[in-house]
């Protein structure tokens, strides 16, 4: 892989500076991308339990959907929106990126990071043609969004990841416990799937937030999450904080469903596997570690633990890359 | 309405001519003496038909693709073994095997060090090894190494393009001939004639559902590729061969070696090759000697006979509006294809008529293998070389056009006599590169207006 855009960021002590005014009193916050016109609005989601997964009787689910279980999640807050285009160009191109414009490096150390390499340029145009401008970014790996996470993390001195499965469900249902958190005969207003796609992803955005002001849960991407996807592990999941941490290239956890799937699909409990199939026309081997060739469905959103976890926990979740030799 | 007798007989007509003309040009060109190898034509098919015996593979050109390839062949026939590698660069040829070994094992990956060649001259000695080869080195290469192949009576997988100068063009065309001779199945890169979306799209505009083209646009607009860093210690030709993408002479500019793909597909829809071009091009967003000498747009209209015009467009600029996609319009509607699986066919009035939504379509890389190896094993033979050579030609004559300035014909940029690639017998390390920088690092960079291409 090319190294060039390999960016090494030093260590040195201990501490978390530039953590957003307000975090303290937990609440809503902007969180700018430093040295671009770019920001993530990130929603507070206080923590809590919920019963995860379906009931059998639930139309369009899998057995892999339960058996529901009680599980428990800490305060955290999550992107009010899917990471769009712009936001994720930063990460790819890093023309912006200096070592002057990083953060103390007392924080990164704080963070547990050492180093982020950036994504390769894509070899074709990634939206598929379905628009840039203010739409979710696609077609990214698994490991590219978490790559992308740590890169936000180093600049901006707060750590951020994918949400975890549990943590992602807990936001879609957002208080609710039916299969979408909006009525069943609301679906136009808050979900982009086949049924009202046109074929092609929506602005994040343009639909209803859920009942906690969070867009998009369901359907228009499907959302990258940390967990490796098994379907036995709800039946020992642990009850707090559960965390699948991945070994395995495929199958990890898409969730939320997407305008290529329909309703059914983009239900709080529905998990998508991710599958070698997703990078079917990359003709190189290894393939691609940073980009998906068929898979213009996927995309991703971060969370931000309320409670910063100190570094060694921190280190846990930045997952090493995978070759895939697609076979 | 399209006419299947019509276009089979335009190209036909091409082929006849090219061969003519190639030949005519190879004797000026010097080359009447080139390898012909041992020629019992249909020999080398007749070996495989219906057996069972093992197939042995050689690749030339380690690198991403190469490995790629030979995964997909390994993949396509349980019954092959690869039996040597070959690559300018002994750490690329090591990899490849240590890749492929990890996937298949040693029951089928049967590369020892001692076959697992490098350097410039070490394609013969794999090819000599095999039954097919896979060449998937930087496209200045192709035609040496193809004539090699053919001559040796080798079935062929080879990367688009076929060649980066005209020169290499007529030396495809005279070995594309023998391998015809022979029989000898060859497969080129230009996946999209394997394709379920664009074959679908193919087979309704041939059965006349939206009438005749009369023009259209294709596309690579992207980001561009990687840029290596020169490294201490290297020579020019060891830099220039690691960078192979930014030197004409190795890579024939990004209108040849990505929009190839594009302008395949326009030809291969019209039915025939154009007759002329003229374009504009230049380099804006790529600054330095770390990107070469090519151009970082081009924008060519290609004329055809029958009056159709296309309009191409390639580029290599990040944050502009991208795509990679081809659109026709024609006497009563409209045509969409993508290399994303999409295809569509829509009327004048809007009305759509066929839409391909091919997500998980199996990979058409995947494809050109299966092909290829059950062709050989049937004995049957698959003759890419045609739309190969033509695609090749056309975005060469493309670059002709926006290098120069000048409007250039079919006939003229096929017979150019400019040759942009040495032999590989001529090439040494520590030896001149066939371009060179200035006192300064940089290269020259072409000058419409002022450099001549013909």
């Amino acid at each position: 892989m090319p190294t060039n855009r390999a960016l090494i960021l030093a260590l040195a002590l201990v501490g978390l500076a530039n953590t957003p005014a307000g975090a303290e009193e937990f609440t809503a916050f902007v969180q700018p991308i430093p040295d671009s016109e770019q920001d993530i609005s990130m929603v507070a989601v206080t923590g809590g339990s919920f019963v995860m997964g379906s009931p059998e009787s639930e139309t369009g689910r899998q057995d892999w959907e339960g058996p529901q279980h009680r599980v428990t999640v800490g305060d955290f807050f999550i992107g009010k929106y899917e990471i769009n285009w712009q936001q994720y160009e930063l990460f790819v191109y890093r023309d912006e990126d200096s070592f002057n414009s990083l953060v103390d490096p007392a924080t990164l150390a704080g963070l547990a990071i050492d180093g982020v390499t950036g994504a390769t340029s894509p070899y074709v145009e990634m939206s598929f043609g379905m628009g840039k401008e203010g739409f979710p970014a696609v077609n990214v790996t698994h490991y590219a969004a978490l790559q992308y996470a740590r890169w936000l993390s180093a600049k901006t001195g707060r750590f951020y990841r994918l949400p975890t499965e549990a943590e992602w469900e807990y936001a879609c249902r957002a208080g609710t416990s039916t299969a979408m958190s909006f009525g069943s005969d609301a679906a136009d207003k808050y979900a982009v799937t086949t049924d009202n796609s046109e074929e092609k992803y929506a602005r994040t955005g343009s639909r209803d937030a859920n009942p906690w002001g969070i867009h998009d849960m369901h359907g228009n991407v499907a959302e990258w999450t940390m967990d490796q996807f098994d379907p036995a592990f709800y039946a020992t999941s642990p009850g707090g904080n559960p965390y699948n941490r991945p070994t395995e290239l495929y199958p990890r956890v898409a969730r939320g469903g997407s305008w290529a799937q329909p309703l059914e699909h983009a239900r709080c409990a529905a998990r998508l596997p991710s599958a070698a199939n997703w990078k079917e026309r990359d003709p190189q081997i290894p393939k691609s570690r940073w980009w998906l060739t068929n898979a213009p469905f996927v995309g991703f959103r971060l969370v931000s633990p309320r409670v910063q976890p100190p570094a060694a926990e921190i280190q846990r979740y930045w997952l090493e890359a995978i070759e895939d030799y697609g076979i | 309405m399209s006419d299947d007798n019509k276009k089979d007989l335009s190209r036909r007509q091409f082929i006849e001519k090219s061969s003519v003309l190639a030949g005519g040009a190879l004797i000026t060109g010097g080359l009447a003496g080139c390898a012909t190898g041992s020629t019992n034509p249909a020999a080398s098919s007749a070996v495989f038909a219906g057996g069972s015996e093992t197939l042995k593979l050689a690749v030339i050109g380690c690198g991403g693709r190469g490995t790629g390839a030979a995964t997909q062949a390994m993949k396509a026939d349980k019954g092959i073994e690869l039996v040597a590698v070959a690559d300018a660069f002994d750490d690329q040829a090591a990899k490849c095997v240590k890749t492929l070994t990890r996937i298949f094992g040693n029951e089928r990956i049967k590369v020892t060090p001692e076959t697992t060649f490098a350097g410039f001259d070490a394609f013969e000695k794999a090819i000599d090894m095999a039954d097919v080869v896979i060449l998937a080195t930087p496209p200045g290469f192709r035609p040496e190494h193809f004539e090699y192949a053919v001559a040796g009576n080798k079935h062929v997988f080879m990367e688009k393009p076929l060649a980066t100068d005209a020169y290499g063009v007529r030396r495809v065309m005279k070995a594309a001939e023998q391998a015809r001779e022979k029989k000898l199945n060859v497969v080129v890169g230009l996946q999209r004639h394997y394709q379920p979306s664009y074959l679908e799209a193919y087979k309704r505009y041939q059965e006349g559902a939206i009438g005749e083209i009369v023009s259209g646009q294709v596309y690579w607009n992207s980001d561009g590729v990687w840029v290596r860093e020169r490294q201490p210690g290297q020579t020019e030709l060891e830099y220039q061969m690691r960078n192979w993408y930014y030197f004409n002479w190795l890579c024939g500019d990004h209108i040849l070696e990505q929009h190839i793909h594009n302008i395949d597909v326009a030809n291969w829809f019209i039915g025939a090759a154009p007759v002329g071009a003229q374009g504009m091009g230049g380099r804006q967003v790529r600054a330095g000697p770390d990107h070469g000498e090519i151009f970082d747009h081009h924008f060519v209209e290609f004329t055809y006979a029958n009056g159709a015009v296309i309009s191409s467009q390639c580029r290599h600029q990040p944050g502009c509006a991208n795509m990679v996609e081809e659109r026709f319009q024609t006497t009563t509607g409209s045509l969409y294809t993508s290399g994303s699986n999409d295809a569509t066919l829509t009327t004048r009035a809007g009305e759509r008529l066929y839409k391909h939504s091919g997500m998980f379509d199996p990979s058409p890389y995947q494809i050109e293998h299966d092909k290829l190896f059950a062709s050989i094993r049937s004995g049957g033979h698959i003759d890419d070389t045609p739309h190969g050579v033509e695609a090749t030609m056309t975005a060469i004559m493309g670059r002709m056009a926006t290098y120069s300035g000048k409007r250039v014909s079919w006939d003229k940029a096929l017979a150019s006599g400019q040759r942009l690639v040495p032999d590989s017998k001529d090439l040494d390390w520590n030896g001149k590169a066939p371009v060179m920088p200035d006192a300064e690092g940089s290269y020259a960079i072409p000058t419409p207006g002022k450099t001549r291409v013909l």
